[in-house]
């Protein structure tokens, strides 16, 4: 923030006001304000769109029971699955922020750096190739296990899939895909930890971890939250890699690895919309707004706790 | 100083670039596509003039059948520009009513309240609806070492509405008394989204074994327990998994796996292509229709001998008559194609549906050649 | 608890050797018994007949515990808990390549056999079963990422000048919060955005090419005005007030000297937010749908597009269904290779046509 302020000082009070200077401004300022109408727009349209849904009689609505109902075990699947990704990739990709930043033989850090970025490049429909074809095979010795042994455990109800393409299983691809996110941050806040905390605390003779434990995690906290929360506004998103993997669509179960999911907002938008006519269309918008106003809160709450910090550290 | 030529030399270098990627794009844009070219010099046959625009929309259950009939029927026609929106059934009526296609692809017939509609947009106020894909619903199962299976109706309901739990139940065994059942609990699987078979099934389950099964048909899997997957490939492939397992789904993929003879009447019948066919030859056509609307009920009680009652039947629906020439010179000419045994094999071929009968053949073709433009 | 007693016989050691001499492990050790640990977790895992994964999962759990152990003993608790961390924090970066690299190679197995001439020349049009390509959808995909960066530059690119060179309070802050906000808006809300607003302008039912890239655009114009404001933000000031010294007008020093001095930059930036958006699906599967065709014009009908090709491909085999997978992995390898391209790009462009004087 404060970085920006310096270029624009020194032209506050330009000498001349040419033609070309304010056609120019305007045009850049019509451009930002063309954004937040654009951001309008989406809610204006979605809401426009979904008032037929919102209005309709209960029985017109697919599922006969009313929107609530047909929004709701969708709502649950979506929070499932992105929880599920946020507590798999969260520490994970703290790891990896701190061996890249700390551990990391200095040399190919920055490779290693990018190659962890090259998983955030790789188009969503891939991964869910990717787990329909690798992980959901691959994790069903897990999923009979687990009914076996966790069964008692709500989430590790069985019968176990024979499958794979579980809720477990999606939440594991999410959280492939969410690591590189919330580790770009975790790093860039990790590498911006004050060098003089750092050495001070090696000088004490901290060990590499005491240093890390005492200079760069507190300093990093709020990075990794905010991370965090904008990884879980992706996962809440995340539309083709569910489509592909989830077999959705059992309404409201807990369980995690049973065949019998709730399906996700997003996937299920993605499934039925291609061949929605009428109400059907009306109600996946409303289900979209939902899901516009869940991430929005999450991106909000998340961009709210970077900015803080940014103030707070703009005085480094 | 050296900065100002430095910056020239990036942006000229840039456009370069920028020059070349687009030089490629446009190349790669001018050859087109190898397997479209020749269209023009392609239609020799002086005879097959027939141009302009066909477009339908609707089931996607017959995109498959669709396609094949899309490669076959511009192997004639070359000059028509075809186009097929699988929209979904709902969807496809309604365009077709909107008037913004030629042409419907439905795996329900016209309602009253749409066939009046239909009417309205019909130059003649006359409709067809023709039942030309016609594909056969297999229950599948995976028992190793039993090769056939026999289940009557209330079995059928009983092992999906979870009443039957264990493949040695009696029930089970009073029909297949040559067949060693083993110990093993059933996994019934069945379809996780809105799908076309799903409504057929439960609605044959729902008449024809009406005492066990008291679901209202729907495209929607009523109940809830048992397995869950999405799509054909989705149920086969849990079924493929899983030793014990059970689901209906198109006969065509039945690869490997097991495939259940239902009973009608005295005897037990396997989904075929005839069986499918003679059971929507033999059905009830839907009453107070026009003349060529060839709307049916399925008859799924049938106690006809070597009719199989689960199938799907999609309908294509058009006008009699069309405003305009071309439109009718081009679905005339597309539905010759269609019920042709041609056109039927072609869909066999790479849908799996069962050819239509000859009876249903000459009946659709009288509806086909009534087909004109209103002068 | 048993630290001080492990400590003091030391005591007594250190006055007779150097000043440095504390206990540790000879440099390799670790690595040795780490890799010792591994061997017996494989030599355990065959024992008992597992498979691959699990050989490796207690090689690394006893690899890890054996470093542990030994630095506990020889050591001490505190250089223990550091070496444990050191294992844990480069097993997560194990972990985290286990996906990517299978991923890659089970693209490049499944999508070989069809990477072929015919796939890039052919469209679907007419093709039943074997055969046919995705020519009509790499094109299809093109046009539509083309179209999309045409919208999302120009509005993108002017916000950062606004941001950067011209904006200040309330509206600043706004739009620089909205357009964070923005960057995650999921991807098949942006879709249904441009559905609605296509509907209420055309009427329903209707696909175009020109949907999916609005849908497209709104995914892309956050990416594009965040990578332009942090480049424009890294041109130095003096090359502005050098300008404004010689009695140039401030639109004329944006545009010919603040934009030529970060063009690599925004190249970089501009290239990256493409292949942020090249891979994307969802929204076109809502907005532009799928045709077996070559349709060019994005005003008219549906279109084909990579990922919704590999996605029908994939989910909605006919009936000789190995033809229709081989295509997917075919087009979602494309497809890879595509975003992995424009990748490449980024880092050359940023490496080749950066500004050698600068700060």
């Amino acid at each position: 923030m404060t970085a920006t302020k310096a270029p624009s000082e020194p032209t506050q009070k330009p000498a001349v006001r040419r033609p070309g200077d304010r056609i120019f401004a305007g045009t850049a300022k019509a451009s930002g304000i063309l954004i937040l109408l654009v951001l309008a727009g989406v809610a204006a349209f979605l809401i426009g769109e979904a008032i037929p849904a919102l209005t309709a009689p209960a029985e017109e609505i697919p599922g006969g029971e009313g929107l609530a109902a047909y929004i709701g075990p969708l709502i649950l699947g979506t929070l499932m699955g992105a929880l599920l990704a946020l507590l798999v990739a969260t520490p994970l990709a703290v790891a990896i922020a701190l061996y890249v930043t700390y551990y990391a033989p200095r040399r190919i850090a920055a490779a290693m750096g990018y190659v962890i970025d090259l998983l955030a490049a790789i188009p969503s429909v891939v991964y869910g190739f990717w787990g329909l074809a690798v992980l959901a095979p691959a994790l069903r010795p897990f999923h009979t296990w687990a009914a076996d042994t966790l069964g008692f455990i709500p989430f590790f109800a069985g019968p176990a899939s024979s499958t794979g393409r579980t809720m477990f299983t999606v939440g594991l691809v999410l959280a492939v895909m969410i690591l590189p996110i919330i580790s770009a941050i975790s790093r860039e806040v990790f590498s911006q930890a004050p060098a003089l905390h750092r050495e001070a605390a090696l000088a004490l003779g901290a060990t590499r971890w005491e240093m890390i434990r005492m200079a760069v995690l507190p300093y990093g906290k709020s990075g990794v939250i905010a991370g965090a929360m904008l990884g879980l506004g992706r996962a809440l998103g995340e539309t083709m890699a569910v489509a592909i993997v989830l077999s959705g669509g059992a309404g409201a179960t807990l369980t995690l690895i049973s065949s019998a999911n709730p399906s996700t907002i997003a996937s299920n938008i993605a499934l039925k919309f291609p061949e929605a006519t009428g109400i059907d269309v009306n109600t996946l918008i409303a289900s979209g707004l939902v899901l516009f106003v869940i991430t929005l809160g999450v991106n909000m709450l998340a961009r709210w706790v970077v900015n803080r910090r940014a103030d707070f550290s703009g005085a480094n | 100083m050296s900065r100002g030529t430095e910056l020239k030399l990036r942006t000229k270098t840039r456009a370069t670039a920028l020059t070349v990627a687009l030089a490629g794009t446009l190349a790669l844009a001018a050859c087109g596509a190898a397997n479209e070219q020749g269209n023009e010099g392609g239609g020799g046959d002086d005879q097959q003039s027939l141009s302009g625009d066909l477009v339908g929309a609707g089931a996607s259950s017959q995109q498959a059948a669709m396609e094949a009939w899309q490669a076959g029927f511009q192997g004639e026609y070359p000059d028509v520009n075809f186009s097929y929106d699988p929209v979904g059934s709902g969807g496809g009526r309604e365009q077709f009513i909107a008037g913004n296609t030629d042409f419907a692809g439905s795996d329900a017939a016209l309602d009253e309240e749409e066939l009046a509609a239909a009417q309205e947009r019909c130059a003649g106020g006359e409709i067809f609806e023709l039942p030309n894909y016609i594909s056969p619903i297999a229950v599948m199962y995976n028992l190793p070492g039993v090769d056939e299976l026999n289940l009557v109706p209330a079995t059928i309901a009983g092992i999906f509405s979870g009443a039957i739990t264990n493949w040695n139940d009696p029930a089970i065994a009073a029909d297949n008394p040559d067949a060693t059942l083993p110990d093993l609990p059933v996994t019934a699987v069945h379809r996780a989204d809105d799908s076309g078979t799903t409504d057929n099934f439960t609605d044959y389950l729902f008449q024809a074994a009406g005492e066990v099964w008291t679901s209202e048909p729907d495209g929607v899997w009523p109940l809830q327990g048992g397995e869950a997957a999405n799509g054909t490939s989705g149920v086969v492939g849990v079924v493929e998994g899983r030793e014990g397992a059970i689901t209906y789904a198109d006969a065509s993929r039945a690869g490997d796996l097991g495939v259940a003879s239902v009973r009608v009447g005295e005897e037990f019948v396997a989904p075929t292509a005839e069986s499918a066919s003679a059971v929507v030859e033999n059905s009830p056509a839907v009453e107070g229709r026009g003349e060529y609307d060839f709307a049916i009920e399925v008859n799924r009680e049938t106690e006809g001998s070597g009719e199989y009652p689960i199938v799907l039947v999609s309908y294509h629906i058009g006008c009699i008559e069309y405003d305009d020439q071309a439109a009718a010179d081009n679905v005339k000419a597309f539905m010759e194609y269609v019920i042709s045994e041609d056109g039927q094999a072609a869909a066999e071929e790479n849908a799996g549906s069962a050819p239509i009968s000859d009876a249903l053949r000459e009946q659709a073709q009288g509806a086909v050649e009534a087909i004109t433009a209103a002068s | 608890m048993s630290t001080p007693t492990r400590i003091a016989p030391e005591v007594p050691a250190r006055p007779t050797g150097p000043v440095r001499t504390q206990r540790r492990l000879p440099r390799f050790a670790p690595l040795g018994l780490y890799l010792a640990g591994l061997a017996l977790g494989a030599a355990l895992a065959a024992l008992t007949g597992s498979g691959l994964t699990t050989a490796v999962v207690y090689g690394v759990v006893l690899g890890t515990l054996a470093v542990f152990v030994a630095s506990r003993i020889v050591e001490g608790p505190r250089k223990a808990t550091d070496r444990l961390v050191t294992a844990l924090v480069t097993t997560a970066f194990g972990i985290a390549m286990v996906p990517l690299l299978s991923l890659v190679w089970t693209v490049l197995d499944n999508g070989l056999p069809r990477f072929d001439a015919q796939f890039f020349t052919n469209s679907m049009y007419r093709v039943v079963g074997e055969g046919g390509g995705a020519y009509h959808a790499i094109l299809g995909t093109l046009i539509i990422t083309a179209l999309a960066t045409a919208i999302s530059v120009p509005i993108g690119l002017m916000t950062a000048i606004y941001l950067v060179e011209y904006a200040r309070g309330r509206l600043k802050k706004s739009i620089t919060f909205f357009v964070d906000v923005m960057t995650g808006i999921p991807s098949i809300v942006a879709g249904l955005f441009a559905f609605a607003l296509f509907t209420l302008l055309f009427g329903g039912g209707v696909r175009l090419g020109v949907m999916g890239a609005v849908a497209l655009s709104v995914l892309m114009i956050p990416v594009v005005v965040r990578s332009c404001e942090e480049v424009l933000k890294l041109v130095p000031n003096e090359l502005r007030e050098a300008s404004y010294a010689l009695g140039v007008p401030k639109w004329r020093t944006v545009v010919k000297v603040v934009l030529p001095t970060a063009i690599a930059g925004l190249g970089t930036g501009i290239t990256l937010a493409v292949a942020r958006v090249v891979g994307e699906t969802a929204p076109l599967l809502v907005t532009v749908g799928l045709i077996t065709g070559t349709n060019l014009n994005p005003f008219d009908g549906r279109m084909a597009t990579l990922p919704v090709f590999a996605f029908y491909q994939l989910t909605q085999p006919g009936t000789a269904t190995q033809a229709f997978l081989d295509r997917a992995w075919t087009g979602a390898l494309v497809l890879i290779i595509l975003v992995m391209a424009l990748n490449v790009v980024a880092r050359l462009i940023s490496r080749f046509f950066a500004p050698k004087t600068g700060r």
